[in-house]
């Protein structure tokens, strides 16, 4: 009887997306507890669970107040529930918004054909108009979709909007040399630059908050991840469509390198993003996994490296795209130290793995130290170029996120933190980024002359 | 008298470290305490405690440990760190200091109209 009455009251707070195994097992300890008191005080079975669940309170409101302390769990878990009080009809609202602003993402980047800069002519103009223009021309609306979701309110969108109209005016209006460096480094800078603006859409104006901050480091991870598949699919279905079409003498080349991959692109950019709102627990252990899988052998790669770079003597090599592809490994370092971190169960004990990214930050820090002494020495020899400065400021910023993470995560081992520090210290970090993608896009070509 | 509300959140993070501080303890153990300690005044619902103790958890000030209860069931015992200690400290200071600035101010017993005799 009684054992009945437990069984489906855990079967009930099991269902809760907040509270998990261990929190029922707890949370049964004290009913159990709670009811063999009130026995002995001289009531029945009966009434003395009755009573005992009252006083633990209504599930309701104990999901919420878990779901406030672990937000990462509705983030695995949750998504549907809420919506499915008003059926489908929410879902479908929200995938039209989706769908209109891929699309109007799609016709954005054709638009400027009309004025004659057509997107294969191949004349360094037009290339330089594309490369500056087009984040511009697709993250916007994503970040109109969610101020939309999140319901923004009309001052908060001002001043989204305002990040967006800054770096459109810059790129455009100030008088770079064609393809020159400063140029060159404000377009790689400038996705940087928005992508962390449209966090702030994500995060619904709250981007001071942590828990926010986390969930957009986890949505951009994940949004990496379906953008992939979508593209990967893409690429069968254009390659199957080139092949068959081509057999009945068609040839769609042309069609498909103007208009399928361009729109495509820009579209699967916004799709990705509600793909994953939607649908976050379909694949919500892929970055793990991934982390997973790649941790070792990232750290394998390091420490072969480094024992090359020792055993021939060779340093490194100060070339844009040597320092790009570096500035690209230790982000990849922090972006699985950070998904590391957020897939871990925080209660779980230290072990094997997490000696290994540590590890894998350390020789990340060697790695940084040697790229930052070959600038340094780069640039006392030969003096400031735009390209040295971008790389020094980039290295220093890395330098010290993975020298502190070094020692948070050394304290995580030994047990002296959790690993909370460890993620506010990331997603404190976060705005860092954000200054320097700015400072690169709208600085730079001031002061370094445009050059 | 009951404790009002926001009150009793504030209120509940140095209470419990103060009672982990005698020593080990697990959830029903520790709301006990509070009604003992209170008079009753302060009341909380049961389930609540627990997302406050793995938020101390979190935040490095208590140490949790399974184990097993008299009657030989799993349960969750819950320990001071020295990080929590510390914060103790820190709370039981900051509540004197708000303790004493009331104690400065006048205090005039209200004359409200006699009540129904």
């Amino acid at each position: 009887m009684m054992e009945e009455r437990i069984g489906e009251w855990r079967s009930y707070a099991r269902r809760r997306r907040a509270i998990n195994g261990m929190d029922v097992d707890e949370l049964e300890d004290h009913l159990r507890t709670q009811v063999s008191e009130l026995k002995e005080a001289g009531l029945d079975e009966e009434e003395a669970f009755l009573i005992a669940v009252k006083r633990l309170g209504d599930l309701d409101s104990l999901s919420r107040e878990y779901a406030h302390e672990y937000s990462e769990r509705l983030w695995k878990r949750l998504v549907v529930a809420p919506e499915a009080l008003e059926g489908g009809l929410e879902w479908g609202k929200e995938g039209m918004v989706a769908v209109g602003l891929a699309v109007a993402a799609g016709v954005a980047i054709k638009l400027p054909e009309l004025l004659g800069l057509s997107l294969l002519d191949g004349t360094e103009l037009t290339q330089s108009f594309y490369m500056r223009n087009t984040s511009l021309f697709v993250l916007p609306l994503l970040a109109v979709f969610f101020a939309w979701k999140r319901g923004l309110e009309p001052a908060g969108r001002l001043w989204l909007a305002a990040p967006f109209i800054v770096a459109a005016l810059v790129v455009n209006l100030l008088p770079f040399t064609l393809l020159g460096d400063t140029e060159v480094l404000a377009v790689l800078h400038l996705p940087m630059a928005l992508w962390l603006a449209v966090g702030v859409a994500y995060a619904g104006g709250r981007w001071r908050d942590h828990h926010r901050r986390m969930n957009y480091v986890r949505f951009s991870g994940e949004w990496l991840i379906y953008f992939a598949l979508i593209a990967a699919g893409g690429g069968v279905l254009m390659g199957i469509t080139g092949v068959i079409f081509g057999a009945i003498g068609l040839d769609l080349e042309l069609f498909l390198t103007s208009w399928v991959i361009p729109c495509g692109a820009m579209g699967a950019i916004i799709i990705a993003g509600w793909l994953v709102e939607a649908k976050q627990s379909v694949i919500e252990n892929m970055a793990p996994v991934l982390t997973l899988l790649f941790t070792p052998l990232f750290t394998l790669m390091l420490l072969v490296f480094l024992g090359t770079m020792v055993w021939t003597g060779s340093s490194v090599d100060v070339e844009r795209e040597v320092l790009i592809g570096f500035d690209l490994l230790l982000v990849l370092v922090v972006a699985l130290l950070l998904y590391a971190i957020s897939a871990r169960d925080p209660q779980a004990e230290p072990g094997l793995f997490d000696g290994l990214q540590l590890l894998l930050v350390i020789c990340a820090l060697l790695v940084d130290a040697l790229a930052l002494w070959a600038i340094l020495a780069r640039i006392s020899e030969f003096g400031f170029t735009p390209n040295r400065v971008a790389a020094l400021g980039e290295n220093l910023i890395l330098v010290v996120n993975l020298g502190w993470s070094a020692v948070l995560y050394y304290r995580f081992l030994r047990r002296q933190v959790g690993v909370t520090p460890l993620e506010r210290w990331q997603t404190a970090y976060l705005p860092v980024y954000a200054v320097w993608a700015w400072v690169v896009v709208v600085l730079f070509p001031l002061v370094f002359g445009f050059q | 008298m009951s404790l009002g509300k926001d009150l009793v959140a504030a209120s509940t993070t140095p209470l419990v470290l103060a009672i982990l501080s005698d020593g080990e303890s697990y959830g029903y153990a520790i709301i006990k305490r509070v009604d003992e300690l209170s008079g009753g005044d302060m009341q909380w619902t049961d389930g609540m405690l627990y997302p406050v103790l793995h938020r101390l958890e979190r935040s490095g000030y208590v140490k949790a440990s399974w184990g097993r209860s008299e009657s030989g069931r799993r349960r969750k015992y819950y320990r001071l760190t020295e990080r929590g200690s510390e914060e103790l400290a820190s709370q039981r200071h900051q509540w004197q200091v708000v303790n004493s600035a009331l104690r400065a101010t006048p205090f005039h017993e209200c004359r409200l109209a006699p009540q129904g005799i």
